[in-house]
């Protein structure tokens, strides 16, 4: 009886005391944070992906709050996001368009592969072999770099091709520096129809490697009309993404390798690397 | 004197290895040894922390708990030390040396209740009176030699996980599995250190 009360009573003390010094060291060494910063971090995403280029969401809303950077610049948050974190610092806040990535290439397995690869099962280690294993040497590896920089699950491998979805990618370009070949780009949300090829190659050349490259026929530039949706890019035609064609343009247009799709259409696997 | 110091170095460094013999903090060790940066930065709290108990700790034992016969409440009393003094020191730290605060990081307080920490001041409390790891200086060198080898032991194996990151393991021995097998290795490996001192 007595060896438990002298206990409790020796480490009752000693917590006691401790929580006392504790407590005065604490406010003694109080470290000033500008409170802003808590603030400005809980109106943040919170997914800490690094697409403004800081180190996380907390040290964002440090530099949002040091004047150092605006917050249209987190690529994650949405326009009301950005606004609400204007409202609460009194800044004003600028409108930006919301960017997707896109996988430009629609050369998947089995319709374009040239060898096999055994080696690291990653696209930055296959690209030094011979430029990896596909057909086309401008392609998608199908090793899923992107993929696995994706913090947000936004890209899905599909018979040795990166598919981006567009309702879960937030555009926060981490895929962009992981991908060797760069065919990833950030696009407008609203543009729905892409051009998935991305070889500057001739039209025989890449043919003869991919079903679905585009050729640059020229079909969907003269179905557009008047209207400047497509560039020509020498054996290549691009979206024009500051003018960026509607899904009707693919039909229209009937594209005979189906490079040109709509997004839709193209993460429903619909051509399953054949083209139409 | 010097060589009872030197025994006490490479036997915590080495042959008693916290990790690889004692088989304390292997938490830490399996949980933070995916990526050599973290490993570094573990191992760098951990000095600092086990050092710092060690003395705390010893003083505590010898000057407290001994007088007052009240070693029965030492596990209890050195874990709310231990707890406060990292505690104590996070504060200052953050105030004094933003720069080392922010380097040691999330570790610091991760390490506070680790097991290898309590072992290491807890064997320090239980040695002989006599020996020479009883004593304040003799607490702190332990302290720091024992973390020293923890530190050794973590970086060692986060370089070699780096290294089993590109290798083709076969399926069923994929992650944790391969990472326990390396440990096991690894600390066979350290067996031969045995009989060193």
């Amino acid at each position: 009886m007595n060896i438990a009360i002298i206990a409790i009573l020796a480490v009752g003390f000693l917590g006691t005391l401790l929580g006392v010094i504790i407590g005065m060291v604490a406010k003694v060494f109080a470290v000033e944070v500008d409170e802003r910063i808590e603030g400005v971090a809980d109106l943040l995403p919170g997914a800490n992906c690094g697409g403004c280029g800081y180190a996380g969401c907390a040290d964002f809303a440090k530099g949002v709050v040091g004047e150092m950077a605006t917050p249209d610049q987190c690529p994650v948050a949405s326009p009301e996001d950005v606004t609400a974190i204007a409202n609460y610092l009194g800044i004003s806040a600028e409108e930006k368009e919301k960017m997707v990535a896109l996988v430009r290439c629609s050369g998947d397995e089995p319709n374009t592969v040239r060898s096999m690869y055994n080696g690291v099962r990653d696209c930055r280690s296959a690209v030094l072999v011979a430029g990896g294993a596909k057909g086309c040497d401008y392609g998608c590896l199908g090793f899923g770099s992107c993929a696995r920089a994706c913090p947000f699950g936004a890209i899905e491998m599909k018979k040795g091709l990166a598919i981006v979805h567009k309702d879960l990618c937030v555009g926060c370009e981490n895929c962009v520096a992981a991908c060797p070949k760069e065919l990833i780009i950030m696009v407008p949300e609203a543009a729905e129809t892409h051009v998935y090829c991305n070889s500057p190659e001739k039209g025989a050349a890449k043919r003869s490697v991919c079903k679905t490259a585009c050729i640059a026929c020229r079909k969907c530039v003269k179905a557009s009309g008047e209207e400047d949706h497509m560039e020509i890019d020498g054996f290549l035609i691009r979206t024009n993404y500051e003018n960026p064609p509607g899904p009707e343009l693919v039909e229209a247009s009937a594209c005979p390798t189906s490079a040109l799709r709509t997004d839709k259409a193209h993460a429903a696997g619909a051509y399953e690397g054949t083209s139409k | 004197m010097l060589s009872e110091f030197l025994v006490i170095t490479v036997g915590a460094i080495l042959v008693n290895n916290f990790v690889l013999s004692k088989f304390l903090g292997i938490c830490p060790f399996l949980g933070v040894s995916k990526k050599l940066d973290t490993a570094l930065g573990m191992s760098a709290a951990v000095v600092f922390v086990m050092t710092l108990s060690s003395l705390v700790s010893s003083l505590i034992n010898t000057f407290l708990l001994v007088p007052m016969k009240l070693e029965y409440l030492q596990t209890l009393v050195f874990i709310v030390v231990i707890a406060s003094l990292v505690q104590l020191v996070e504060i200052v730290l953050q105030k004094l040396s933003a720069k080392l605060y922010e380097s040691l990081g999330i570790f610091l307080p991760l390490i506070t209740t680790n097991c290898a920490v309590l072992g290491c001041v807890v064997l320090n409390a239980k040695s002989a009176p006599d020996a020479i790891q009883s004593t304040w200086y003799g607490a702190t060198i332990y302290g720091f030699c024992s973390a020293l080898g923890f530190a050794l032991a973590l970086i060692l194996f986060s370089s070699i996980r780096e290294k089993l990151d590109l290798a083709k393991v076969p399926e069923a021995f994929e992650g944790t599995a391969i990472s326990l097998v390396t440990a096991g290795i690894l600390a066979m490996a350290f067996l031969g250190f045995s009989g060193l001192v």
